[in-house]
């Protein structure tokens, strides 16, 4: 952990902060306090939690949960929807899913990780690293990309369409789908849907493959500079199943530190609390993970692209394997830790899941219709995780005898990734920051490392993922010196 | 005339759903050729369903905005925000341009003013009479559904009701 979290003497430096404007509170911001020769002294990334989550959910019915906490965030609705049915799978007491119905769920998974991932390479981070950071704002978004790549603004826009199709087809809606439900699948996937998504899941393929590509030529041209920028040595931690590939719908915990040494292995997700313990500081509403058993200090980790591509042992599909490999030779045999490898990871990541979402459609067994799970006992409590496209997701329930949820834990990628962030953007102010005159183009440089690790700062508003900037600078009086808002 | 019609929010957030409950009735109410399109957020995608439309229609609650709604006609125009978790209107059609290599449908947006957006919110008050003022509106709009005649009505709610803007719709 670095020494830039609080400052000695806050009272004596000036402060520059970066806040979001929007109309529904939850939303993040960055403050910087610099001395009167520009020198960083602090750097914070404050996010204000999804406040309120636990408590809209507890009090209802366990089985409205896995459609409510699609209510809980719009850019990952499918996310929660998976998490939190897998744990009332075991609360309703049904045994383990039919083959079509585990299928089902995972093809609308990987549909879920295809979209997300391409919607961020191909919108949000392609304009900074196509375009460099020192362009000019305007240029930094879909419409540069466009205006230099028209083709690939095109395949952003159609890779991201697919990944919604799947969804649509399998849950039923793009939002508010209920095809996924305790205990199973309700609606068995046609034929004609099926073969819908097999006509274009090659297509996809070739995008995401080329998608890889460029990403890989950009690191070429300046492999330190991606190495080290937001670089921050972390542990990690995300779910392999028991071969030591990554699962993204179901597996064991795997942690290893920032040298690529085990800290745990193949353990059972219900523990969760006894590995992993969040603590709250007083600055921030999100709170911090850590491995329990590493303390606070050294026990923070990163989860996400970054993380999966390099703790698991292989990927088992042809092409994303392939990839992985460049990717891990690139760090010579250590890990890597610099935020913009998050995005040549979630590239592989993305190429992987379109592949295994090909796979399943080759499967006889996605248009079967054995669809519901036998029923046991019901059970009073139960844990469900996923790999979410952003990183491993918690949904943690206890129910009483009246089926009404008592207790809702989440641990939501972006929680998970809190002190990582943290971390790659005091990495980010030290290097570029301090002894300099803050710019606009300087400041772009913190939000790149913020983006690089696709935070879901979302509560399931449309509007609260539009995040136009205000930074202001103030002196130690507080009173202000300057001020850009951008957005 | 074949129309479009989106309304995005999130019904559980109080004022949010406002867009998504106008969706709901011009849906309901079946008039020929319009399409109608939910989602908790704009996104890139939903450039391609511009595709084939003559005019479009975005549906949106709105926070400090004219009360009780504003209706105004909108270009394509890029977003500056540093996140694109969502899209504005105009930056869908701005997609739909560059994507698809043609001009974007006339395209207007009807912004109820909300007031209160947390999870597990109903409807305040205000917005309970705005989005009736709103859906009158919508019914004396669709049965004359041509450009002209909305630049028209857009004008009228402009004087009547002041006019908004995509920043402070957010």
């Amino acid at each position: 952990m670095s020494n830039l979290e609080t400052a000695e003497s806050p009272h004596r430096l000036r402060r520059v902060a970066i806040e979001p404007v929007s109309r529904v509170e939850g939303h993040g911001k960055v403050t910087i306090l610099l001395d009167q020769e520009n020198r960083v002294h602090q750097v914070r990334l404050h996010i204000v939690e999804f406040r309120g989550f636990e408590i809209f959910i507890e009090g209802r019915p366990y089985w409205e949960v896995p459609i409510a906490v699609q209510r809980l965030c719009g850019i990952c609705p499918v996310s929660h929807l998976l998490a939190a049915t897998k744990a009332m799978d075991l609360i309703a007491g049904y045994g383990p899913l039919t083959p079509t119905a585990e299928k089902l769920r995972r093809l609308l998974h990987y549909g879920q990780i295809v979209q997300s991932h391409a919607l961020h390479f191909f919108h949000l981070a392609s304009p900074d690293l196509l375009l460099g950071f020192e362009s000019e704002v305007a240029k930094r978004n879909i419409m540069g990309v466009a205006a230099a790549f028209p083709d690939l603004a095109r395949q952003g826009v159609l890779t991201r369409k697919f990944g919604q199709e799947v969804i649509r087809h399998v849950a039923g809606k793009r939002i508010h789908g209920t095809g996924v439900i305790p205990g199973g699948v309700n609606k068995a996937l046609s034929v004609e849907d099926r073969d819908s998504m097999r006509g274009g899941i090659d297509q996809i393929v070739e995008w995401s493959k080329a998608a890889v590509d460029l990403v890989v030529e950009l690191h070429q041209t300046s492999p330190e500079f991606y190495k080290v920028f937001g670089e921050a040595r972390a542990n990690m931690m995300a779910l392999v199943n028991s071969h030591g590939a990554p699962d993204y719908y179901h597996g064991g915990l795997r942690a290893r530190d920032a040298d690529g040494k085990p800290i745990f292995d193949h353990v059972d997700t219900t523990t969760y609390q006894s590995l992993l313990q969040e603590d709250v500081k007083n600055w921030t509403y999100m709170k911090f993970p850590h491995i329990r058993a590493l303390g606070a200090e050294k026990g923070w980790y990163r989860v996400g692209p970054l993380a999966r591509v390099q703790l698991c042992d292989f990927m088992p599909t042809p092409l994303a394997e392939a990839e992985r490999k460049k990717f891990v030779a690139a760090g010579g045999g250590k890990p890597l830790h610099g935020a913009l490898m998050y995005h040549w990871a979630r590239m592989v990541e993305m190429l992987h899941a379109a592949e295994l979402a090909r796979e399943l459609l080759d499967d006889a067994d996605i248009v079967g219709t054995d669809l519901m799970a036998d029923k046991g006992s019901r059970r009073e409590e139960a844990v469900g995780v996923i790999e979410a496209p952003r990183g491993t997701l918690f949904h943690h329930y206890r129910v009483d005898e009246n089926d009404l949820v008592t207790y809702c834990n989440l641990i939501v990628s972006t929680t998970n990734n809190n002190q990582a962030m943290n971390e790659a953007i005091r990495a980010v102010a030290s290097r570029f920051l301090s002894g300099h005159e803050v710019t606009e183009g300087l400041l772009n440089h913190i939000e790149i490392a913020i983006r690089a690790y696709d935070p879901c700062l979302s509560c399931a508003t449309h509007a609260l993922g539009q995040m136009p900037l205000e930074v202001d600078l103030v002196d130690a009086d507080g009173a202000l010196v300057s001020r850009l808002r951008k957005g | 005339m074949r129309l479009v019609v989106f309304g995005w929010g999130n019904d559980a957030r109080g004022d949010d759903g406002l867009g998504p409950i106008l969706l709901g009735r011009v849906a309901h109410a079946g008039w020929a050729d319009v399409t109608t399109i939910e989602d908790f957020q704009l996104q890139i995608e939903h450039a391609l369903d511009l595709d084939g439309a003559e005019m479009a229609l975005f549906l949106d609650a709105g926070k400090n905005t004219p009360a009780p709604f504003f209706f105004s006609e909108i270009e394509a125009r890029r977003d500056a925000s540093p996140s694109t978790h969502a899209l504005s209107p105009e930056a869908v059609l701005d997609v739909f341009a560059r994507s698809l290599g043609q001009a974007p449908p006339p395209s207007f947006v009807l912004c109820v003013r909300g007031e209160r957006f947390e999870l597990g919110e109903a409807l305040s008050g205000p917005a309970r009479d705005r989005l009736e003022a709103a859906w009158d509106f919508v019914t004396r709009l669709m049965p004359e559904r041509s450009p002209e005649m909305w630049r028209r009505a857009a004008r009228n709610v402009s004087a009547a009701f002041g006019r908004g803007n995509s920043v402070s719709r957010t």
